[in-house]
């Protein structure tokens, strides 16, 4: 039940900024919203209702790698996609293994007391 | 006015898209909270950023854009590419502000959580609003003086006005 609700919430948050950032002109600014807390709001809420401040702490902690690491991705993304001409798909999949790099590098470097 | 709110671009899109979207976004959510019971919730804390949605979007950006450009009868596939590379410049300049969001939710939330989140989404929307202000207002100016260095003798308003659009 409690995943239910996970994914319930979690496909709304994520489906609301994403039917913002379709709606908005030019297109660099509904980029934005490719970058919306929309996953953390709903898992932070779900966190704090389950366990305790603390818990969304440390999330919230460790959040702050991954968005250094959504920067890195983000980046080459378009790089792969305006100077290699790669397609968008094979692009955002590719650049996922500097997301993981970057997010995992920052967590051990720099997380690891969270 | 520089941003703009466009109906018109609902239109191309299908109702399978949405659901699609909704799909992922929920799958996100359900994994981050399985990592953060089986691996802790430092290492869950990471997916919290995880550009889940991201490849779904740009793939429907670049196919939107071939598809507006192949009905004016134009080979649409770099045009496609350049659209779903501004989303992600978008998103890069985004993600400074989901930094923002994050270390305002991590100073706040064991104090007042309902200000850390407030306070969280306050700073997402500014920070973003600014560091893409910032950009834009760079690139424009970087534009307009590779233009003006091009055409030394062409008319620079012209130029600057085109480059609003």
């Amino acid at each position: 039940m409690e995943y239910v609700a996970r994914f319930l919430i979690g496909g709304l948050a994520v489906s609301v900024f994403a039917f913002l950032g379709d709606m908005l002109r030019p297109k660099s600014f509904a980029g934005l919203f490719g970058a919306a807390p929309s996953v953390a709001l709903a898992t932070l809420g779900i966190a704090l209702v389950q366990h305790d401040a603390h818990y969304a702490t440390v999330q919230g902690q460790a959040m702050i790698w991954g968005a250094a690491a959504l920067l890195v991705y983000s980046i080459a993304v378009c790089q792969l996609l305006m100077r290699f001409h790669w397609n968008a798909l094979p692009a955002t999949l590719v650049a996922l293994i500097a997301w993981l790099f970057v997010a995992f590098g920052l967590h051990l470097v720099a997380g690891a007391g969270a | 006015m520089i941003v703009k709110v466009s109906f018109s671009s609902l239109k191309s899109g299908h109702w399978y898209e949405y659901i699609f979207r909704f799909a992922l976004g929920g799958a996100a959510t359900v994994a981050t909270g399985l990592i953060s019971s089986h691996f802790g919730a430092s290492l869950g804390g990471l997916f919290l950023a995880l550009p889940a949605i991201f490849c779904a979007s740009a793939t429907l950006i670049q196919k939107h854009e071939e598809r507006r450009k192949r009905s004016a009868g134009l080979d649409g596939r770099r045009r496609g590419q350049e659209a779903a590379a501004l989303d992600a410049a978008g998103a890069a300049l985004g993600s400074i502000g989901m930094a923002g969001f994050a270390f305002s939710f991590w100073l706040l939330v064991e104090r007042q959580t309902l200000l850390a989140f407030a306070v969280g989404l306050v700073m997402w929307t500014a920070v973003s609003i600014a560091v893409w202000w910032i950009w834009r207002r760079n690139r424009v100016r970087v534009r307009a003086r590779a233009l003006a260095r091009d055409n030394p003798d062409g008319n620079r308003e012209q130029h600057a006005g085109s480059l609003t659009t």
